[in-house]
Order: C-alpha cells, then sequence, then structure tokens
C-alpha cells in the first residue's frame, strides 16, 4: 500500500494530516503489517492534552502490545469511535477508516514531520 | 449428538450442550437425620434465586465427554512434546500411584501435628534433597509454581535489605528473561531495569552489569542456562560484582534440568533461586499446573523464609509459625503437598548418580539436535548448548514462511511444536527442548520431520500456510476470538454444527 | 534408570556426531570456578518396589482417620472434604490431560482448552459473574489478586476486610501488598455479634482511599453474610466488593456473590475437586463483572472461536494482559495455573449437576444443623455466633481449652472433632470450628456428640 502524498510521517510509523483546523492522525500500513491483526485500539479521553512524542494510547495485536505515540502536541478533539468495537479497520483501511484521533494543534510540529517520499525512503532504507 | 469427524475423532459439544432437564450424574447418600429447609432456616436474602446453569447429564456421558476431549490433546504421553524452557520429560507412574495413596491424600492439614508425621517427613527429607541439589542451608516448599517462587524470592530480597534499614528498588533482568521475572517485580513494587545480552556470546556480560550496579539494586534475577539454552560463563564474576554492591542474586532455576550434580549455585554466589518440579522433577504439567516453586536461599536470608517452616523436635517433627522475621505466607496451608511427593518419589528413585545422568543426557539430547538442526535451520548461537537449543526462522522468511507455519506442519508429523517466538532477543524464534527422557531414535524423527518440512517451504509453501492438516481443526482465528471475546458457553448461540 | 532411554552405543554414536570426546566435555563451557566436583549429599536410589514400602512406611505414620470406619476428622477451615466420585479420578489421571502442559498450540491442545472453557462457564455460573479465568494457585492467591485487581479498577490503596476471612487468607494478602508502597493498609473489620460484618464499623471505615472491602460467605466460621447492603456500602463510596467463598457448595443454596452485588469473586475449588491432599494442589476460583474488569483479570482466559474451515475451537485469548507479552506491565505474574484440579472440579460439577448441586447442599446443611443442635445442647457448650451458617460451626467449649479438647477426642476416642482456633487467634482459645459434610453419617455425628460430652464431663 503507497503512503499518501496527501499527509506527514513520524519514523515511529504515525501519520498525520490536516483536515481544516485539525490534524488527524493514524498509523500507516507499514506498522500494520508489522503487527499482525489489531485487536484492541486503546485512546486518550477526549480533551486530553498530548505532547509530540510521548504515548497516547495502545495498540495490540494477538501477540503484541505497542505505543502509540502523538507526532505532535495538541489537544485531543475527536476520537475514532468504530475502532472500539471494529479494530480491524486499522488492518483494512489504515490510512482511511482506521484513523484514530483528531489533534487541535498547539504549534507548528507538522511542518517538520516526514513527507511521503522521505518516509518511503526511511522504509526502503531499513531493508 | 455429536458427529464423528473420522472413524477415531469426534467433534464434541461443550458439556453443557449435552443437557437434558431431570438429568443427573450424582450418586448422594440419603439423608439419615431430620431434613431442613434452607427456606425457613435463613433469611429471604441469603436464598439463592436463580439456580446455576450447571450441565444435567449422565455418568456415562461425562465419561465419553471428557475422554473425547483429552484424545484431542497432544500429551508426553502421546508425542514427543519438546518445548523449550518446559521440560517436557516423562511423568514416572509411581508418583502418581504415592499421590494417590489415601495415607497422603486423604489428610487434613489441620489435622493435630502427631497425625501427620509421615507427611511431614516427606517435606522435612525433601527440603534435604533440594538443599543439597541446590547448595543453599534451606528451602521453602510453600510456592505453587514458579512464578510464585520468583515472588517469594523477591519478597525475602526486600525483607533482607530492610533488616539492613536499605530501600532498594531496582532489579537487573537480562533480556533473554523469561516474562514472569519482570511481572514479579511489577508485582512487589520493585522497578525491573532491562539488561542487553545482545553480544556476539549472547551471554550476560559482567561489563553489562557493572553498568547498572548501584545502590538501588536490590538484586540481578537470572536464568542460568539461559533461555537461549546457553551457559552464563561470567555468573561467578557477575555475583561478585552484584555482592560488592550491596545486593543479592536471585536465580530462576527453569532450567535447572541442565545442571544438576554439575555445579550447586548456593556455592557460586546465587542466594535465592526457586525449584520447578513439574519441569526437573518430572510431576505431571496437568494441561497448564499445578506445578510446585519451592525456594532454595542461603542462611542470610533464612530468617526471612514464609511460615510455616518443618523443624525437627527430638524424635518427632513440627510445623514452626512463630517465626518473627518471617515474610508471612504466600498461599494457604503448606505448599502443593501431592506434588511435592511426587518429586520427592523422582528424587528417591534417581538418587545422585541418576540425577547427574539425567541433566547429562539431556544435555547430550540437546546437542544432537544442535548439531543437525543447524543444517537445517539458522542457529543463531550454533557452536554449543545446553539442554535445549533455539533455531529461528531467518531462512525462511525469504520464502513467506515464518515460524508459525513451521510449527503447525510439525503437528502433522506427529511431533508438539517446540516453544516459538521466545526468547524474544531472537526474532523468530524456536526453542527445542527435548529432555533426556526422548531416546535417540525419536529425535531422528523429530529431525527427519524438519527436514521434511523445509524441503516443502521451498517445493509447497502452502502445506506449511495451511497446516495443521491432521489435527482434527484447523488453523484457528485467534484475532476473532480476542476481537469479540466469547468466554463462557452461551445455550442461545450453541454453535450449529 | 528407566526413564533413561540411551545405550552405551547410542550416546557414542552421537558424541561423534555431535564431534566431543564425551559427554563430560559438553559441560566444559561451565567454569571451573562454578563446578561442582562434589558427590551430592543424596539418599540411595531406590527400585519400584523398594520405594513402594517407603512410601507405604511413611503413609503409616500418618493417621488416616475414617480408614477403620471412624468418623472422618470434623475439619473444614476452608477446605471441606466431600465424596469425589471415582470418575473424577478416571478420566482426569489419563495422560492425555495429566501429561500436557499450558495449551499454547490450540490445535494440538483442544481438549485442555474446551475443559477450561467448561470451568470458566461453571464457575461463572456458581458466582454469578461475567468472567471466570482458567483458575489461579488456590483461593488465599486468588484473595490477593483480587485485592491487586481493585486496587488497578479503582485507582486507590487501601482494603477492609471482614473478621471472618480466613486467617491464613489474610497473611496471604498482607505478604502479597508488602513492597507496594506506605499508603497501602489492609484492615481488618470487626464483626458483629451474629457473626458477620459490622455495618456501622464498616461505615466508619469507608472513604474515598479504599479500593475494596473483602468479605467471605460462608466465612471461616461458617456465618452467612448477606452480601447485598456490604455492596451497597461499598459502592455508595465508590469501592468495590470482593467476596470469597471456600465452600462454593454452598451456593446450592445460598445466593450467589455476583447476584449480591459483588464485583469481584474468588474462592477454593479443592473441596469439590478432590481430597483435602494435605492442603495442595487446590484451585484458585476467580471471577468479576463489569466491562473494565476483562482486560484487568488476573491469568489465562479461554476463548471460542473458529478454524480455517469455520469449525467451533478454543484458544487461549487476551492474553496481552499476561507477563509473557507485556512483562513488567503484567496485570499478574501468573503464568502455571491449577488446571488439571479445574479439570477435577469441572467434571465433578458436570456429574453433580443443577439438581445434584442443590442436593447436596441441603443435605450438608441437615447434617450441620443437626450436630449444632446437639453440640449446643451439652453442658457447657454455646455457639460462638448467632448467624445462620452452612457447614461449618463455632462453638465454646467448658473449660476454655479447646485445644485440649481436641487432643484428648483424638487420642481417647479417634475423633477429631473440629480446629481449635486458638492456633489462629489466642482469644479464641476457647473456641473449637466444627466443620462436617455428607461424608458424616448420622452414627459419626452421634460419636463426636458423645465424644465431646465425655470429654468435658
Amino acid at each position: 500500500m503507497p503512503n499518501p502524498s496527501d499527509r506527514r510521517y513520524t519514523k515511529d510509523h504515525e501519520w498525520a494530516r490536516r483536515d481544516d483546523g485539525r490534524v488527524t492522525v493514524g498509523i500507516t500500513a507499514f506498522a500494520v503489517e508489522q503487527l499482525g491483526d489489531i485487536t484492541l485500539v486503546e485512546l486518550p479521553a477526549v480533551g486530553t492534552q498530548l505532547r509530540a512524542g510521548q504515548p497516547f494510547g495502545t495498540i495490540e495485536s494477538v501477540k503484541s502490545v505497542s505505543e502509540l505515540y502523538a507526532p505532535l502536541s495538541g489537544r485531543v478533539a475527536a476520537i475514532n469511535p468504530r475502532l472500539e468495537t471494529e479494530p480491524e479497520l486499522v488492518n483494512s483501511a489504515p490510512f482511511d477508516t482506521g484513523w484514530m484521533i483528531a489533534v487541535e494543534p498547539s504549534g507548528d510540529e507538522l511542518e517538520q514531520l516526514l513527507d511521503a517520499a522521505a518516509y518511503t525512503a526511511l522504509l526502503q532504507d531499513a531493508h | 449428538m455429536s458427529q464423528p469427524l473420522s472413524g477415531l475423532l469426534h467433534h464434541e459439544r461443550p458439556i453443557f450442550a449435552y443437557s437434558s432437564p431431570g438429568r443427573t450424574g450424582a450418586s448422594l447418600p440419603a439423608c439419615d437425620v431430620p431434613a431442613v429447609d434452607a427456606q425457613t432456616l435463613w433469611p429471604a436474602a441469603l436464598l439463592r434465586d436463580q439456580a446455576p446453569a450447571l450441565p444435567e447429564v449422565s455418568e456415562p456421558q461425562v465419561v465419553r465427554h471428557y475422554t473425547r476431549l483429552s484424545q484431542w490433546n497432544m500429551s508426553i504421553d502421546t508425542a514427543m512434546y519438546p518445548l523449550g524452557s518446559c521440560t517436557m520429560k516423562y511423568n514416572p507412574r509411581l508418583a502418581d500411584w504415592a499421590a494417590s495413596l489415601p495415607a497422603f491424600a486423604e489428610l487434613h492439614p489441620y489435622q493435630p501435628e502427631d497425625q501427620l508425621q509421615g507427611a511431614l517427613q516427606v517435606l522435612h527429607e525433601l527440603e534435604g534433597m533440594l538443599a543439597a541439589l541446590g547448595g543453599f542451608a534451606r528451602v521453602t516448599l510453600q510456592p505453587a509454581a514458579g512464578a510464585h517462587g520468583e515472588l517469594c524470592g523477591l519478597m525475602m530480597i526486600r525483607a533482607y535489605h530492610a533488616d539492613r534499614r536499605q530501600q532498594r528498588r531496582k532489579v537487573l533482568i537480562p533480556d533473554t528473561a523469561h516474562g514472569t521475572n519482570p511481572a514479579t517485580c511489577t508485582l512487589n513494587g520493585f522497578t525491573a531495569v532491562e539488561l542487553p545480552t545482545s553480544g556476539e556470546h549472547g551471554v550476560l556480560e559482567p561489563d553489562t552489569v557493572s553498568a547498572a550496579l548501584d545502590d538501588e539494586v536490590a538484586a540481578l534475577m537470572i536464568t542460568n542456562p539461559s533461555t537461549l539454552g546457553l551457559f552464563e560463563t561470567h555468573i561467578v564474576e557477575i555475583a561478585e560484582r552484584v555482592h560488592r554492591a550491596g545486593g543479592l542474586v536471585y536465580m530462576d532455576g527453569a532450567n535447572f534440568n541442565a545442571v544438576m550434580g554439575k555445579l550447586r549455585p548456593g556455592d557460586i554466589g546465587v542466594d535465592a533461586m526457586h525449584f520447578n518440579l513439574h519441569k526437573t522433577f518430572a510431576t505431571p504439567h496437568g494441561g497448564g499446573g499445578p506445578g510446585a516453586g519451592p525456594v532454595g536461599v542461603t542462611a542470610a536470608l533464612e530468617p526471612f523464609l514464609p511460615i510455616p517452616t518443618v523443624e525437627r523436635a527430638g524424635d518427632r517433627l513440627r510445623l514452626d509459625y512463630d517465626r518473627p522475621r518471617s515474610i508471612g505466607r504466600l498461599r494457604s496451608f503448606w505448599g502443593n503437598f501431592l506434588v511435592l511427593l511426587r518429586a520427592y518419589v523422582y528424587l528417591r528413585e534417581h538418587g545422585a548418580a541418576g540425577l547427574s545422568r539425567v541433566s547429562e543426557l539431556a544435555v547430550l539430547n540437546a546437542n544432537y539436535l544442535r548439531v543437525q538442526l543447524r543444517e537445517l535451520l539458522h542457529v543463531p548461537h550454533p557452536q554449543h548448548c545446553m539442554h535445549e537449543v533455539v533455531a529461528s526462522d531467518r531462512d525462511l522468511r525469504p520464502l513467506g514462511l515464518s515460524t508459525i507455519d513451521l510449527a503447525k506442519r510439525l503437528i502433522d508429523y506427529g511431533f508438539h511444536p517446540p516453544t516459538v517466538y521466545f526468547p524474544l532477543v531472537v526474532p523468530g524464534a524456536l526453542m527445542v527442548e527435548p529432555t533426556e527422557s526422548e531416546t535417540p531414535e525419536t529425535l531422528d524423527a523429530f529431525v527427519a520431520a524438519v527436514r521434511a518440512i523445509v524441503d516443502e517451504a521451498r517445493t509447497s509453501p502452502d502445506l506449511l500456510r495451511s497446516a495443521p492438516h491432521l489435527a482434527g481443526i484447523g488453523r484457528l482465528d485467534e484475532a476473532r476470538a480476542a476481537r469479540k471475546p466469547r468466554l463462557r458457553y452461551q445455550p442461545d448461540a450453541d454453535d450449529p454444527r | 534408570m528407566r526413564d533413561l532411554p540411551h545405550t552405551e552405543a547410542q550416546i557414542a554414536a552421537m558424541l561423534a556426531a555431535i564431534g566431543a570426546p564425551s559427554v563430560e566435555a559438553l559441560f566444559e563451557v561451565i567454569p571451573e570456578a562454578a563446578r561442582f566436583r562434589g558427590t551430592l549429599d543424596l539418599p540411595a536410589p531406590l527400585s519400584e518396589p523398594e520405594l513402594r514400602r517407603t512410601l507405604q512406611q511413611l503413609g503409616r505414620r500418618n493417621t488416616v482417620a475414617g480408614a477403620d470406619d471412624g468418623p472422618l476428622p470434623f475439619i473444614g477451615a476452608g477446605l471441606p472434604r466431600h465424596a469425589i466420585p471415582a470418575a473424577v479420578d478416571g478420566l482426569a489421571a489419563r495422560g492425555e490431560f495429566a501429561t500436557a502442559y499450558t495449551p499454547y498450540q490450540a490445535e494440538v491442545s483442544q481438549g485442555t482448552l474446551a475443559a477450561i472453557f467448561e470451568f470458566q462457564t461453571i464457575v461463572c455460573e456458581l458466582f454469578a459473574t461475567d468472567y471466570a479465568n482458567a483458575s489461579m494457585y488456590d483461593g488465599a492467591s486468588a484473595t490477593a489478586e483480587a485485592l491487586l485487581m481493585a486496587r488497578r479498577l479503582t485507582g486507590r490503596p487501601r482494603a477492609l476486610l471482614a473478621a471472618g476471612l480466613h486467617p491464613e487468607y489474610l497473611q496471604t494478602c498482607r505478604s502479597y501488598l508488602s513492597g507496594l508502597g506506605d499508603e497501602v493498609a489492609l484492615e481488618a473489620l470487626p464483626s458483629n455479634a451474629q457473626g458477620g460484618t459490622d455495618l456501622d464499623a464498616l461505615q466508619a471505615q469507608l472513604g474515598a482511599d479504599v479500593a475494596c472491602l473483602v468479605v467471605q460467605t460462608p466465612s471461616f466460621f461458617g456465618v452467612l453474610e448477606d452480601l447485598a447492603p456490604l455492596a451497597a456500602a461499598a459502592h455508595a463510596h465508590g469501592a468495590l466488593l470482593v467476596a470469597v467463598c471456600t465452600e462454593p457448595l454452598a451456593l446450592g443454596l445460598l445466593q450467589a456473590p455476583g447476584r449480591a452485588g459483588a464485583d469481584i469473586v474468588v474462592g477454593e475449588g479443592l473441596g469439590l475437586a478432590g481430597p483435602p491432599s494435605c492442603g495442595g494442589p487446590g484451585v484458585g476460583l476467580f471471577g468479576a463483572s463489569g466491562a473494565k474488569a476483562l482486560r484487568q483479570l488476573p491469568g489465562r482466559l479461554v476463548g471460542e472461536t473458529v478454524d480455517v474451515h469455520g469449525r467451533t475451537g478454543y484458544v487461549l485469548t487476551l492474553s496481552t494482559r499476561e507477563q509473557h507479552i507485556r512483562r513488567a506491565k503484567a496485570t499478574s505474574n501468573i503464568c502455571t495455573n491449577h488446571a488439571l484440579i479445574a479439570l477435577r472440579f469441572t467434571i465433578h460439577l458436570a456429574l453433580l449437576g443443577r439438581q445434584g448441586l442443590r442436593r447436596l447442599a441441603a443435605l450438608n446443611l441437615a447434617k450441620t444443623v443437626y450436630a449444632q443442635r446437639a453440640i449446643t445442647a451439652l453442658p457447657g457448650f454455646s455457639p460462638r455466633f448467632a448467624a445462620p451458617f452452612f457447614n461449618e460451626f463455632a462453638v465454646r467449649v467448658p473449660g476454655g481449652d479447646a485445644a485440649a479438647l481436641v487432643s484428648h477426642a483424638s487420642r481417647q476416642h479417634g475423633i477429631v472433632p473440629g480446629v481449635a482456633l486458638g492456633r489462629f487467634d489466642d482469644r479464641e482459645r476457647d473456641t473449637l470450628l466444627i466443620g462436617i459434610s455428607e461424608l458424616h453419617r448420622r452414627e459419626d455425628l452421634d460419636r463426636l456428640v458423645a465424644a465431646l460430652h465425655e470429654a468435658t464431663r
């Protein structure tokens, strides 16, 4: 699955896309492939203040638990309500309906993240 | 009711599905005293308002059901079960016979002590034998399992430091450790600090330990031989350094089957260690337990042993509950007595020379597998091993296959899979522990199966990917189980099979 | 050694394949400074016939009451004795169950997994909880784990323990909580004159820092507690109710703890799973209710799923709570549990069934009431508590020395009349705890009454 060019990426395999005043956050197809079948996504409450690089939730597969790291600082404005009962959306559509949270950013950290080309190159270097 | 899958294997539904109202498998004595009615004797609030939905089945139904279920299990009695770190050796029948004797099984631990002298004698002798094997001053038989022993050990270590008015919060643990080690630390309020063993030799280096040592370190927890099947060659030096820094050394004895009579942990700086009686001393694993995890300690830790201890008083044995510095207790009564009794039987049958021979043949079997498996699979440490050998799926991954596929295909060849994806430091690990009770012929058959599967991986990889084919049930959907947990039988959801 | 199959020729061939000159060479990786070069001080090995004789000799040094048609000991105290059908022994002894391990490889462990699934269902039914796990070590460690789970769920440090909790469970909880910080406190509540939990004392202790109230019913003294008002009081302060049951047979008649409002229910199942076994191995029962509870449960869970062909099967599930995945952040350190005793419990409960459980409970109650009325009518004997009881009751004995009475009755009459409670609490030296079950015939009960009468005349 190609990495869409309409958004930014982190080395921890999160993506972040500006949607009006908010930034939508999810994990990349590469991350999902590494994790396998997702069974649970634990997300913060709306209103939680996030700091870039700090954990904001956990994602579980059958045999692993991983932290989710905030790509940028800000306030959680929304969470994806479907993931509570349909965590498999992260597997089937990681860049789309498998999104996790929407953040009201408190700074301009988004612009400092990797673009799609840089992130794709990072994945290729790792192989 | 059930549909036969083949002539011998049956699909079996949960016992509740065979229920018919009014049926029972109970055989109860008639009431020979005046009957009473709870409804008149007890206030209404105490009375059960909804009977538990237990099955209503006859004894023959129960016997057939559980016999059929048993046939769906692979076990030591039916196949080689090389589950690494679990020491799946033959479980002697004599030990089961002993545990079935009414003279032991029917005892209540609160009977007067003079009625329990034989049982106390078993405990006293077993403690002595384990102390001799481990080089320890005393052994508590109370812990119910290895992880319970770890908890007991860390509690004693905490008490030891507190006795010296020291608060030490950290426990150092190599990254090869069983998950129970860090989990036990948290359970008892310690912080687990992970130490890398990533060096070329796969063992813990003294300098790695030194770099982490400070006056906050309560103990090092180390498994030796490690879960890589490697002997921690620097153990003496490491123990000295930990002691110099005021810490203690706890050894996870899960792999003690490799070294009986070859080293005594208490002699080389280990302050406390649990024995896994269900591993090393062949008590049945029971489909997940019960086991027993006695903990041996040096004299410095003796005051902190859990209560009660068994003490000699003249020609009698007694239980000592009056131990002011004890950590208390970790469970009810004295321990898993019937498991302890089975281990006692194993030790008495083998004696010193027999136990050393057990370790020698366990190590011989593992090394025999090592030299053959390294021709077929990537073995990260190919030069040597103790009681188990760790391979990996490195060479299968380019074929789009992984450890799980090899493991599941082994089932079709009649072998229980090894431990998979552990230790975590080896990606795609396959941890094989044959134990001493497997014949060389069986080991050859196991190697031949691995060879055939590695060939299949190249010629027909789908055979692996869709394995097992001959287990009566195919690969199970674990993601579905975790996403929509169904953790009990629901009558309305009875499967339509 | 009969379990060691290697011939000398095979060992030589294996060493040649390995490229090692001797078996001893395989141990050269152990540095000399670590090697043990002495001889282990162990008794000489024994053959099977010799070892059988040794074990029988050891067995004869124990007194198995009831062996010569005398009464079984009148002891429960957390470990009641019930009749265990031979089918339980026969089925659980099958090597396919006994010599398998934790069902990590589901496709070759469906027997164990299906049985655990049934066990979880039966525990849920008995306790009336949403969930039950695959077993703990015993009732005491299950109680301690329940306390830890209540702390995780509430984020609060304190726990209040009712006076009727088994004293060894209390000690176990104390040990488990040691090391978790100074703010952790276990406070024992007094009992009221009836033998139940004193509601006023409870109200005085409840507060915003209390994680849970722990109440055993039937209590250590056999006393039945109405859990509903205790649950209401705890819940009003945001605390959980942990119910403990060491005699699940009572639940054939007694209101299910979950129905009465308990959030976590734990217990000991050995009484219905096997003989007293000198105290172990037993089986810890662990149930809980509520959506938040599921992911805070300690220990293993088995769940239903399907295979690639759509057939129903069972797997270990929600393992991310456990030590082998979450390591230092696991909900517990438990790995090996007590699956085989859980299987025995399951088989026996399946045999008893819905009706058998209730009838057996009623039989136990009738015998206990018969004995209690006769004993408390003896001169000098009086009930320690007035509340209803199940198959155990405490009496004050004339002369004030229950231990002496036990000693006298067991020596003079071959009857162990109960447990003298002074061994747990010096203030209860005059109290005898008497346990009764269906295994005591009327003549046994009459002999008990006569022995107590004679011994105190």
